[in-house]
C-alpha cells in the first residue's frame, strides 16, 4: 500500500500534479491513497520551499515542478521496492 | 507485490545536446531572416507603400512578433538552464547568516537567479523566517524574485534595446534592496502571522537532487513550453496594438500626458500598474509605442515595475502569512520607491 501526498494550497500546478498521479495509479492498477495537503504547517513539515510538492510513502520526491507521468511510475515502482 | 510496467525513455538521452546546438543554428539563421521578410511581405508581396500607415504597422507586426517569441523561447531556455544550479533550499543556504545589509544585496542578487513563482511565495517565506533569515532580507528577495522576472527583462531588452533592460534590472534591484533595509528596520515581526513563528520542519531529508545536464535541458524546454505557452498570446495583441499605435498616432502626441513635465504622471502610471499584473507581456509593446509617440522614459520605467512588481495576485497570497498591517507597509514601501524611481529617470536622462 502506498501513501502519496501532493503539497500544495491548491495553484493550477498543485492540481496538475495530483492528476497525473491519479492517472498512474489508475492506469498501473496501484493500491494506493493519493492525499491533497493544502495547509501550510503541515505542507511544512516536509521541509519544501517550493510547491507543488510530490511525497511518496513521506519521501519528498519532487517540488516547485509538474512531474512527468514516467518519473512518477519510475517513483511508485522504487517505492514498491523498498516498501 | 505488485510489479509495474517501467516506462521506456522517449529518446536516447545523449543526443539532447546535440538538439540543442541545431536548435541554435536554426535559432540564428530564423532570428536573421524575420526583418527582410517582414519587409518583403509588407512591401513586396501585399504591396503596401514603404511610407504607407498600413504598411508600416504590417510591417512593425511582422518583424516584432517572431522577433520577440524568438528571444522568449531561447532565452527563457538559457535562463532556465542557468536557474537549475540554484533553488530555493541553496539560496537559503546561502542567505543565512549573513548581516542585514549585505544580506539584502545578496537576497535581491539571488531573487534574480533562483526558480520562484508568486504561488510559492507562502512556503518560501516561511522557509526563510523559520531558518532565521531577518524579515528585510526576506523581502528584498520577495520584491527582487517577480519585479526581475525573464519575461519583462526579455521583452523590454528585445523591443527597448540593452539599456534600458539593464536600467530595469538596476532599478528593481535598488529598490528590492531598500524596500528589505526600510522593512527591516521597521521591525515589523509582530505583524507576521503567529502561526510562522510556531512551525518546527520536523528533522527529516529535504530534497537534494542530482541532475544530470539532460535533466537540465528536458526541465529548461519544459519551461520554455509553459512560459512561451502561458504569453504568446499577450504578445501577439500586444504587438498588434503597439503596431496600430505605432502607424497611426501622430508623433509627440502624449508630451503633454505623459512626458516629464507632466509631473503627476508617474504615480498615475503607478496606480494603473497594479491591476495590469502578469500582462507585462502584453504591455510592454504597448509602452513601448507610447513611448516613440513622447511618453518619459521614467514614467514607463515606473509603469513597468508597477504592473510587475506590485502584484495583487501576490499580495493576496502573501496574506496568508502577513497582517494587514504589513500588508499595507510592503506595498506602500515598494509604490513609493517605484515613484521615486520614475521621478529619478524623468529627471537624469
Amino acid at each position: 500500500m502506498l501513501t502519496i501526498k501532493v503539497l500544495g494550497s491548491g495553484c493550477a500546478n498543485c492540481k496538475r500534479v495530483e492528476q497525473i498521479v491519479r492517472k498512474v495509479v489508475e492506469d498501473q492498477a496501484l493500491q494506493a491513497e493519493v492525499i491533497k495537503v493544502t495547509e501550510y504547517p503541515e505542507i511544512m513539515k516536509y521541509k519544501i520551499m517550493s510547491t507543488p510538492g510530490l511525497v511518496i510513502n513521506e519521501k519528498v520526491v519532487a517540488t516547485g515542478r509538474i512531474p512527468t507521468p514516467a518519473e512518477v511510475t519510475t517513483w511508485l515502482a522504487n517505492a514498491l521496492e523498498t516498501a | 507485490m505488485t510489479t509495474l510496467s517501467t516506462p521506456s525513455p522517449v529518446h536516447s538521452n545523449k543526443q539532447l545536446p546535440v538538439y540543442v546546438f541545431f536548435a541554435t543554428v536554426v535559432w540564428l539563421a530564423a532570428y536573421n531572416i524575420i526583418q527582410p521578410l517582414a519587409d518583403w511581405i509588407s512591401y513586396t508581396a501585399f504591396g503596401f507603400a514603404k511610407d504607407s500607415r498600413f504598411g508600416e504597422s504590417l510591417a512593425f507586426f511582422l518583424y516584432d512578433v517572431p522577433k520577440i517569441l524568438l528571444l522568449l523561447s531561447g532565452m527563457v531556455f538559457a535562463i532556465s538552464i542557468i536557474r537549475t544550479f540554484f533553488s530555493p533550499e541553496r539560496t537559503r543556504a546561502m542567505l543565512g547568516g549573513k548581516r542585514e545589509g549585505v544580506g539584502n544585496v545578496f537576497a535581491a542578487l539571488l531573487g534574480i537567479v533562483t526558480p520562484f513563482c508568486s504561488c510559492s511565495a507562502v512556503p518560501l517565506f516561511i522557509g526563510f523566517v523559520e531558518s532565521g533569515i531577518p524579515l528585510g532580507v526576506t523581502f528584498s528577495f520577495l520584491i527582487a524574485a517577480p519585479t526581475i522576472n525573464e519575461v519583462a527583462v526579455i521583452m523590454l531588452f528585445g523591443l527597448f534595446g540593452w539599456k534600458v533592460a539593464t536600467l530595469y534590472i538596476v532599478s528593481g534591484l535598488a529598490i528590492a534592496i531598500l524596500a528589505g533595509i526600510v522593512i527591516g528596520r521597521l521591525k515589523m515581526e509582530r505583524y507576521v502571522e503567529d502561526f510562522v513563528w510556531q512551525i518546527k520542519s520536523e528533522a527529516g531529508q529535504a530534497l537534494d537532487e542530482k541532475l544530470t545536464w539532460n535533466d537540465r535541458i528536458e526541465r529548461a524546454w519544459d519551461s520554455v513550453k509553459e512560459i512561451v505557452g502561458k504569453v504568446w498570446l499577450y504578445v501577439v495583441v500586444g504587438i498588434a496594438v503597439g503596431a496600430g499605435i505605432h502607424g497611426y498616432v501622430p508623433e509627440s502626441a502624449l508630451v503633454s500626458i505623459m512626458g516629464k513635465q507632466a509631473w503627476w504622471s508617474v504615480p498615475a502610471a503607478v496606480l494603473l500598474g497594479i491591476p495590469l499584473y502578469s500582462n507585462a507581456a502584453g504591455v510592454i509593446p504597448i509602452v513601448s509605442a507610447l513611448m516613440e509617440k513622447g511618453a518619459s522614459l521614467g514614467t514607463v520605467l515606473a509603469f513597468m515595475m508597477a504592473v510587475v512588481g506590485l502584484s495583487l495576485p501576490e499580495t493576496i497570497i502573501l496574506r496568508r502569512v502577513l497582517k494587514p498591517q504589513l500588508i499595507a507597509v510592503f506595498m506602500g514601501v515598494i509604490a513609493i520607491a517605484i515613484i521615486f524611481t520614475g521621478y529619478l529617470f524623468n529627471m537624469i536622462l
